[in-house]
């Protein structure tokens, strides 16, 4: 990209970041932040930050449980997370 | 397979400090990490860009070094063999060989459940901190930071940086404790300017003493929380969008524990159990950092330095580390006298409170469990992905136990990273 931007798509949606930024904080700035649904259906946003309580769980490019706060966003990537969709 | 002379997990301050170390007597370091950049969580974002400059200093010294590597975004599944360490990346697998190993696995947040803590816009406080050093969008936003000790000053530091407005930080260790901190702060005179510089950077921002986040309350994600105010009989409601809420720091032992290291309680804390070159139990196995204490960025810089110079052969001159260490040392015993969690923490939790968030394990099917491994075979408390990381410090204030061994793959793993 000319301006530095990154461009992965979220979802339906497209949004262009900052390099560095990572997918936990993109799912952010496209919509309410939830990452999952709970065994039993409650929607879940990002908690530890850090790798360790599996919360900000996400498809990444077809892979199913990919931590997003600890990926970086990268050019086309496709993040299918489970907050805009029902169980 | 890979091999390494050295195999250090974790690139926080001990991590580098201890690869350094190493590096320096001419080892081979093969540095290992489950996030994109190095630096832990302290020096979350890359040590190059950290106003401490031990950081940048460390980080230039390792990435110049032609016999260090650093491999980020793997993690530990488990050990095949003894010397040997599965790791995985996002995408592939790998078998790793060493003759000494290093645990620098460093701590995570202490999280406590209460009525409403499962709400997206609910997180830890360095939670929320490292998340914000990801680019999360925080601006404008309002944030309560909240639970106990020195984090939450430096977390609420970052986020108001950030852009985010601090709506309040709340503590839930008394006066006395707090003042008796401050004045034993002078052994560390350091850790005064630093307190300084957050305090005035924070002017302004209420810092609720004796105080405790009771609940939180909003229609699909966070809106506003109840604050406990000592044992007045009124709680206070505070409008926000983000809850930070961290009580303290654990270590990460996970690991340590897979491979056979004896722990120890330590101030309090299940820790590993190393001795004065900080070798655990486990032969050629050290540990460094949080995971033998809680203690800080200090404390870890001097465990790593000891632990590298022990691990590359070099002891005799480990030991100029050992009067920084000791003073630290003392540091980490005030820190965690002074921030000990109060009883009114254990009762916050309703019966239909989650304590379980990966499997929806509520306090009412749990609170009667005499132990993990009952609570864990009746109500798969502790069985989902987090594999107990998370209820484990919950279910340790709550009712007293806590799990009682790690499985290995020590993280969730995928089919094809064990059979290929």
């Amino acid at each position: 990209m000319d301006d530095g931007k990154i461009t992965l798509c979220i979802n339906a949606q497209s949004i262009s970041v900052e390099p560095g930024v990572t997918v936990a904080a993109a799912i952010a700035m496209a919509g309410s932040g939830v990452t999952r649904r709970s065994v039993s259906g409650a929607t879940r946003a990002p908690l530890c930050g850090m790798g360790i309580c599996q919360e900000c769980r996400v498809m990444i490019n077809g892979r199913p449980h990919q931590l997003s706060c600890q990926t970086l966003c990268a050019d086309g990537m496709h993040v299918v997370t489970a907050g805009e969709v029902q169980p | 397979m890979k091999y390494a002379d050295i195999v250090v997990v974790g690139a926080g301050p001990a991590g580098l400090a201890a690869a350094h170390a190493a590096a320096a007597q001419g080892a081979h370091v093969a540095i290992i990490d489950d996030n994109p950049l190095a630096g832990g969580q302290i020096w979350r974002g890359g040590p190059d860009l950290q106003a401490d400059q031990r950081a940048p200093q460390l980080w230039q010294a390792l990435r110049s070094a032609a016999h260090v590597e650093f491999m980020p975004q793997t993690r530990v599944m488990y050990a095949p063999l003894p010397g040997h360490l599965l790791l995985q990346t996002p995408d592939a697998s790998i078998t790793l060989h060493y003759k000494k190993l290093i645990l620098a696995t460093g701590a995570r947040e202490r999280l406590l459940p209460f009525p409403g803590w499962t709400l997206p816009g609910v997180t830890g406080a360095g939670g929320l901190q490292a998340l914000s050093k990801g680019g999360y969008p925080l601006e404008g936003k309002r944030i309560v930071v909240a639970g106990s000790g020195p984090l939450l000053l430096a977390a609420a530091a970052t986020l108001q940086g950030k852009g985010a407005q601090i709506v309040a930080i709340i503590e839930q260790a008394a006066t006395p404790a707090l003042a008796r901190f401050a004045l034993g702060l002078m052994a560390t005179p350091s850790k005064i300017a630093q307190a300084l510089r957050l305090m005035t950077q924070l002017g302004g921002v209420p810092y609720l003493r004796n105080s405790y986040v009771h609940s939180a309350h909003g229609d699909g994600t966070l809106q506003s929380i109840q604050v406990q105010r000592g044992t007045e009989r009124d709680q206070e409601t505070l409008q926000c969008d983000y809850l930070a809420c961290g009580y303290g720091l654990l270590p990460n032992l996970e690991l340590a524990q897979a491979l056979g290291c004896a722990t120890t309680m330590h101030n309090g804390q299940m820790t590993v159990q190393v001795d004065a070159w900080q070798r655990t139990t486990l032969a050629d196995v050290y540990c460094a950092g949080e995971g033998t204490g809680v203690g800080g960025v200090d404390l870890a810089l001097a465990e790593g330095h000891i632990a590298g110079l022990a691990a590359a052969g070099h002891p005799d001159q480990a030991s100029e580390a050992f009067t920084s260490r000791a003073s630290w040392q003392k540091f980490a015993a005030r820190l965690a006298r002074a921030f000990a969690l109060r009883p009114e923490l254990r009762t916050l939790a309703g019966d239909d409170t989650i304590v379980c968030r990966c499997e929806d394990v509520c306090h009412g099917d749990l609170r009667t469990h005499t132990s993990w491994r009952s609570a864990k075979l009746q109500t798969r408390c502790g069985m989902g992905p987090c594999q107990g990381r998370i209820c484990g410090g919950a279910t340790e204030i709550l009712y007293g136990w806590r799990p009682d061994a790690v499985r290995m793959p020590i993280s969730p793993t995928r089919i094809s990273s064990i059979i290929d």
